[in-house]
């Protein structure tokens, strides 16, 4: 029915303002595939909730396109586009029960009674709640709302579910488990899925790709695993996963290395992704796990002294905060394996990273 | 407590001491202090409140004067067996007429003349010149001086009126209130025709309110649900615009709108400059049912507006957004989603207005006319001018069982737990 290359969604040149003063959404140009589960990631007021409600068709983009299935959505309704939504507080009807709720899209389509009753024994078996329908949404647990909210958003079949925050208000054991749940939802039906949230670490457990919004644009596009090893900006390096930050300034640079001289002292080999001339500012970029203490010599180029400032027994590893070129807050993450040397605050250690593990990217500061 | 056996320990504290009742006990101080502080407020309503509304029922039914003025008489006439046809005998006669005199001794026969004229019309001085009369008599037969004193002391209607009169408790201000009387045999029969008012009166009353309620909940709805969902700075001057006619006397909103819609006012000049109405075809619209559901609705409006507003603010428009996700157009997600959960809005709104309403006394009274009086403008007449309290509370009395019969009826029907004023 559909050419199945074809993106479900464009957002074609799409801008966004709601007081003619300040853009929300700057220039937004996105392609979502078909089946794809796409997470909209970013701090609040970073233009993805705008970007969501466009979509669904609550908010009008100001300018640009939308399409769906190739079609222009912009002058549709919401009540017309045929787009399944969860919402962040559920938003279940309080004066139906579970069954009712379910049976509001259906009844809207003017199905029968008895495709009315299967489609909704249907849902409820995949939310894994048959024996709820005659409840109120008030009698419920949070998670089992939730549920219900998921089961409603894909009773009527849509081809594109999009999800508000849709975790939000959930503990976070329970949070973790709805993540695989819906991923296997996902999986089974195959559906698209937009998802908006804030929290990185739910973006990187269920999605195919993840756009970063940071300041109504989309800092970075790609998959989750992508996002966290090679990040393109100091924005997407800090959002995503934890992160040390080294500032310098680039002494020398060619294709695949640049010397970087850090402020405070030393000077580091590191990977050149978003810098390009000499004497430019930049943000050196290190993940606390890629970083060695006391590494055999000649391992890697970049080594250093340091001392430990701090340490935090965390169980599967040791969270050691290390001086180390001037900077009091550098973290490595010492992994609690057998036979590794115990560390002693105030002892004084060799550190030592990789320059390909070591990005240098835009001076940016925020975030 | 000591029953406790191996299989079903009673479970104490740290001390010995039964949970249950160490627990009572901390509860109880508890419950203490919270009666303490209602104390006060239930004083004041147990004292203006209840206790008046107590009284007021109770003098529906009490009926003093003449069991207390002629005690001898009350007690033979309430002997005597009416039902049995004929008139009373010889020494009721006698007793009656010595009451009467010792009555008009003690200056309280106007009370029961008074009295009985209320149970039976033209009959006061009946009553005050038989007493005349049979002071200057000092022997009987007494049944012949009585009746050569007035003939209707020959007639059995009279004895049968003055039978009920002198009953300590009577139904008669019920029965009166509800355009019911008693025939010439005594029997219950309905108020001749010319007579029966306070039904249509009733009957009228509560049109009225329930036009005013509906009237009030078709006004209210948009614009409390414009201040439910405009920002802050539109809504809180609508919520002025709302209450200035709250905060404004009532004697002056109702005179204002005397000014606007009587004949010669500004509504009529308005419409005749127009050339829509002739000079001399001016509409009325004041001193009939037309100003007194004009001013009561914009009175009320307030109180329909304030319970829906507050339910409205509470309804997230994530649940329209849904419904419109789902699939419904707009007009169906209002129906079958935003109106739902605004019943109890307008449940609350509703009783009060219709309550406030069914009692309403000084805009009817001021802007009614003749045909826009309603039920408690009658009673206010029978408390000031008529004078007959006894009448006045049993129509109070009705009006309250039917209050509280309607809020019975509405817990019933819709809930009173669903009902939100806040």
């Amino acid at each position: 029915m559909y050419d199945n290359n074809e993106p479900i969604v464009r957002f074609i040149d799409v801008q966004k303002s709601y007081d003619g003063e300040v853009l929300v959404v700057k220039n937004l140009n996105l392609d979502i595939a078909r089946g794809e589960f796409l997470t909209m990631l970013g701090p609040s007021g970073s233009g993805k909730t705008t970007c969501l409600m466009m979509l669904a068709g609550f908010e009008p983009a100001t300018h640009g396109k939308i399409t769906l299935n190739g079609r222009p959505i912009n002058n549709v309704p919401p009540h017309k586009r045929g787009i399944g939504m969860v919402f962040q507080n559920y938003a279940l009807f309080p004066h139906m029960s579970v069954w009712e709720n379910l049976a509001f899209p259906l009844e809207v389509r003017r199905m029968d009674s008895a495709e009315v009753e299967r489609r909704i024994k249907r849902a409820l078996e995949m939310v894994q709640l048959p024996e709820m329908a005659g409840r109120r949404p008030g009698q419920l647990s949070g998670g089992q709302q939730q549920r219900v909210a998921v089961a409603r958003a894909l009773v009527f079949d849509p081809d594109l579910v999009l999800m508000d925050e849709p975790l939000g208000a959930l503990d976070k054991n329970l949070r973790e488990e709805m993540q695989y749940e819906i991923k296997h939802i996902h999986e089974n039906l195959g559906v698209s899925v937009v998802y908006v949230t804030h929290d990185q670490s739910e973006a990187l457990t269920m999605s195919n790709r993840i756009a970063v919004f940071n300041d109504g644009i989309v800092q970075q596009l790609s998959t989750p695993a992508e996002l966290y090893e090679r990040p393109q900006n100091a924005f997407v390096a800090q959002f995503i996963g934890e992160n040390n930050r080294l500032l310098g300034t680039i002494r020398a640079i060619d294709q695949d290395t640049c010397t970087v001289e850090v402020d405070g002292s030393g000077t580091v080999q590191a990977l050149p992704v978003n810098v390009s001339s000499n004497g430019e500012r930049t943000t050196l970029s290190l993940r606390p796990e890629r970083v060695t203490i006391n590494p055999p010599e000649g391992s890697v180029p970049n080594v250093f002294d340091g001392t430990v400032e701090e340490l935090i027994y965390l169980g599967d590893h040791i969270r050691t905060r290390v001086n180390v070129c001037g900077h009091d807050d550098f973290i490595v993450k010492v992994p609690n394996a057998s036979g590794h040397a115990a560390l002693a605050e105030k002892a004084t250690v060799k550190v030592g990273w990789d320059k390909e593990d070591c990005r240098a990217l835009d001076a940016h500061q925020s975030g | 407590m000591a029953e406790a056996t191996a299989g079903n320990t009673v479970l104490t504290t740290a001390d010995g001491v039964p949970l249950k009742r160490k627990l009572r006990q901390t509860q109880q101080q508890m419950k203490r202090r919270a009666f303490g502080l209602v104390l006060p407020l239930l004083a004041f309503i147990l004292i203006t409140f209840v206790w008046p509304i107590g009284l007021m029922v109770y003098r529906s039914i009490d009926n003093p004067t003449v069991s207390e003025s002629m005690p001898n008489a009350t007690a033979a006439l309430q002997a005597w067996d009416g039902s049995a046809g004929g008139l009373p005998p010889e020494e009721i006669y006698a007793i009656v007429a010595r009451d009467l005199v010792q009555a008009r001794k003690d200056k309280t026969v106007g009370k029961v003349a008074t009295r009985l004229n209320y149970e039976l019309p033209g009959s006061r001085s009946l009553i005050t010149s038989s007493a005349r009369k049979l002071s200057r008599i000092e022997e009987g037969p007494w049944k012949e001086a009585m009746t050569q004193a007035d003939k209707k002391w020959g007639e059995r209607q009279t004895w049968l009126a003055f039978q009920r009169v002198s009953a300590r408790y009577t139904l008669g201000y019920y029965l009166a209130a509800v355009d019911m009387t008693y025939d010439e045999d005594g029997k219950l029969a309905a108020q001749s025709e010319e007579r029966q008012i306070y039904v249509t009166l009733f009957l009228r009353t509560l049109w009225v309110s329930l036009f005013i309620t509906v009237a009030c909940i078709v006004l209210a709805y948009p614009i409390s649900y414009l201040m439910a969902t405009q920002p802050l700075r539109i809504s809180n001057l609508l919520m002025i615009l709302v209450l200035l006619p709250f905060w404004t006397s009532l004697l002056v909103r109702t005179t204002s709108w005397i000014v606007l819609l009587q004949t010669e006012g500004v509504l009529n000049d308005i419409m005749v400059a127009l050339g829509l109405i002739g000079d001399e075809n001016r509409v009325q619209m004041i001193y009939n049912m037309t100003g007194t559901i004009v001013a009561m609705v914009h009175i009320l409006l307030p109180f329909m507006v304030l319970p829906l507003f507050s339910v409205m603010k509470t309804i997230s428009p994530s649940y329209v957004r849904a419904a419109q996700s789902l699939g419904a157009t707009p007009a169906r997600a209002f129906w079958k989603v935003y109106f739902p959960q605004t019943v109890p809005g307008i449940g609350a709104g509703s009783i009060l207005v219709f309550i406030l309403a069914i009692g309403y006394y000084i805009t009817p009274a001021l802007v009614g006319g003749r045909t826009g009086q309603l039920i408690s403008n009658f009673i206010a007449f029978h408390m000031q001018k008529s004078l007959n309290w006894g009448l006045a509370a049993a129509l109070g009395g009705i009006l309250l069982a039917g209050v509280l019969a309607l809020y019975w009826l509405y817990n019933r029907i819709v809930g009173i737990d669903n009902m939100k004023l806040g």
